[in-house]
């Protein structure tokens, strides 16, 4: 029997937040980004969001209007840029908090709320600064000696990171949360939904379930209805992050974007233009300023 | 000398060639650089003295062929020989298992080998922000790690690192042989000579050593362009020069000489 019908808009999706939440965010950089709840999340009155994250412009966007007490990331880049200017800002200007962890142990962090233990050992991030400027993260002893030594080897425990909600992008989707990544790389999106308690998905376009299966093979299946809260219907949604093979990213965007960090008077304007109006008008905006460049 | 020689020597080709260098021996390892240089002397190696090595297509896969660098994202795709999916939950599977050599920039990098990639500064209220610490960590803690800097100079080759990223190897020590047991910092190339880690203080921690000088270049000026003192064990032997089989890859590889820019003649 099929699934029940999850679909709902992007503000009946982030109108389930609120202020102070640990919420995750999919992806990878500036690639398959949930910018169409970014962007909601910016028009709402949310604030005091903790943030986790392979970041790129969610991020940045977050940070830049103030809806963000903590980001937790292995970094924050837009990848073609390789900073990110909004949280380079943020950071330098002390206006959140950080967690810069070690690429691999957010993959560990997320993965151990997903499977409900609370941490997973690590040897990355031992003799680096990490658990030096990040002194809540400790180490445990093994109870098992190395083979080698006989000693009792001390790793890193990454602790779980439990997420109040997360959100991802998919390329498609059936009506209940079944979902379909078409690239070459499902980031950690699937580990970021069962991180979560409450787990929303945008899509591309929403899709008959019968078709899914037909859409690539099975090993593209990746995240399950059972994980699933919410389903958003997005076309365009990782606009200007990269989606592929639906888009590439849009890099002339990207780049005015990333310009507007340098002056107050050119992000209001940005701000006005694109993001102080709501998801349809700035999928239009989007396509004239793309039938004008081309 | 054979001035004829020397006058046809481009820095940024000996640059090459020390960094294919740095992955000598390392046999079937994902031979891993980062960067303009470091892809074009990893991809050098895989070419021609370590065939065995596998490389990445810069993104989610393995590939056992040598493109060339600079193509479009369309060619990057024709151009592949793809043996094995690797997105990113697969690589950090494959470099906590080991089997990796990856080469990085360096914005500081002390005597042990402490790299930053992180921030200048405070890293908790930071004066720059940089790249966060990535994958350093993880890397220099697991498997073989080597280093590459575009521009020697005593702002990157600095006393003390400001934030720790990649792990040396007085950190490494410090966390004794059995967290440290898959450590190497292995060499660093610059534009001006090439180091390595094959000497120890009085505590018996490895610190840098100049390892050889590219032609042209004084062992006064490599000490002067950095900030600490490397060890200098005798008479320092110039880096050596690509053999025409080399140059002639090196031309396949880099067609339009991304490489020149980087490290332009001196």
């Amino acid at each position: 029997m099929p699934g029940p019908d999850k679909r709902m808009t992007e503000a009946e999706a982030v109108g389930e937040l609120s202020s102070g939440m640990t919420i995750g965010v999919g992806g990878w950089g500036s690639r398959r980004k949930p910018m169409s709840i970014v962007r909601e999340i910016l028009r709402s009155d949310l604030t005091d969001l903790t943030i986790v994250a392979y970041g790129g412009p969610d991020v940045g966007l977050l940070c830049k209007a103030g809806k963000v007490r903590k980001v937790i990331s292995g970094f924050v880049s837009l990848d073609s840029i390789p900073l990110e200017p909004f949280y380079r800002q943020a950071r330098q200007n002390g206006t959140i908090e950080a967690a810069e962890w070690d690429e691999g142990m957010l993959l560990l962090g997320l993965t151990a709320a997903g499977w409900r233990v609370p941490f997973l050992p690590t040897r990355a991030g031992l003799g680096s600064d990490v658990p030096v400027e990040m002194p809540d993260l400790l180490t445990v002893k093994s109870p098992y000696a190395e083979p080698d030594s006989g000693e009792f080897e001390e790793l890193l425990a990454v602790p779980a990171l439990n997420l109040d909600a997360a959100f991802v992008h998919q390329n498609r989707a059936d009506m209940s949360g079944n979902s379909v990544w078409l690239g070459e790389d499902p980031f950690f999106d699937d580990l970021f939904v069962r991180a979560a308690k409450t787990a929303f998905v945008s899509c591309e376009s929403v899709v008959p379930t019968e078709e899914l299966a037909g859409l690539a093979d099975v090993t593209h299946l990746k995240i399950s209805r059972l994980d699933v809260a919410g389903v958003i219907e997005a076309p365009g949604g990782a606009h200007f992050t990269e989606c592929p093979p639906d888009y590439g990213r849009d890099e002339t965007f990207q780049k005015r974007y990333a310009a507007t960090a340098k002056s107050e008077e050119d992000w209001e304007a940005f701000r006005t233009d694109f993001l102080d109006i709501d998801e349809q008008g700035y999928q239009a905006k989007v396509s004239e300023l793309r039938k004008a460049n081309s | 000398m054979n001035t004829s020689e020397t006058t046809a020597t481009r820095r940024a080709d000996v640059c090459a060639a020390a960094i294919a260098d740095c992955f000598a021996g390392d046999g079937e390892r994902l031979c891993n650089p980062i960067g303009n240089l470091p892809l074009i002397g990893g991809r050098l190696a895989v070419a021609t003295s370590e065939p065995h090595l596998a490389l990445t297509d810069g993104f989610y896969t393995l590939i056992d062929n040598v493109p060339p660098v600079g193509m479009s994202e369309a060619e990057r795709l024709e151009n592949r020989t793809v043996v094995h999916w690797n997105p990113y939950r697969e690589m950090f599977g494959l470099l906590w298992h080991g089997r990796r050599h990856v080469m990085m920039g360096a914005t500081q990098i002390d005597r042990h080998g402490n790299q930053n990639l992180a921030a200048i500064g405070d890293w908790k209220q930071p004066k720059s922000q940089l790249l966060g610490f990535r994958g350093a960590p993880g890397n220099t803690i697991n498997h073989t790690t080597s280093y590459w800097v575009p521009k020697h100079g005593p702002k990157v080759f600095v006393d003390s690192v400001d934030v720790v990223s990649g792990v040396g190897y007085d950190r490494a020590a410090a966390l004794g042989s059995v967290a440290s047991r898959f450590h190497e910092i292995r060499r660093v190339v610059s534009n001006l000579a090439v180091m390595d880690f094959e000497a120890e203080n009085a505590d018996g921690v490895a610190v840098m050593r100049l390892r050889s000088v590219h032609p042209g270049v004084s062992v006064d000026e490599v000490a002067e362009a950095t900030g600490f003192d490397l060890v200098v064990e005798g008479d320092v032997p110039e880096s050596r020069v690509p053999t025409a089989e080399e140059l002639s890859m090196l031309d396949q590889i880099d067609p339009s000489g991304f490489r020149f820019r980087e490290v332009p003649d001196q």
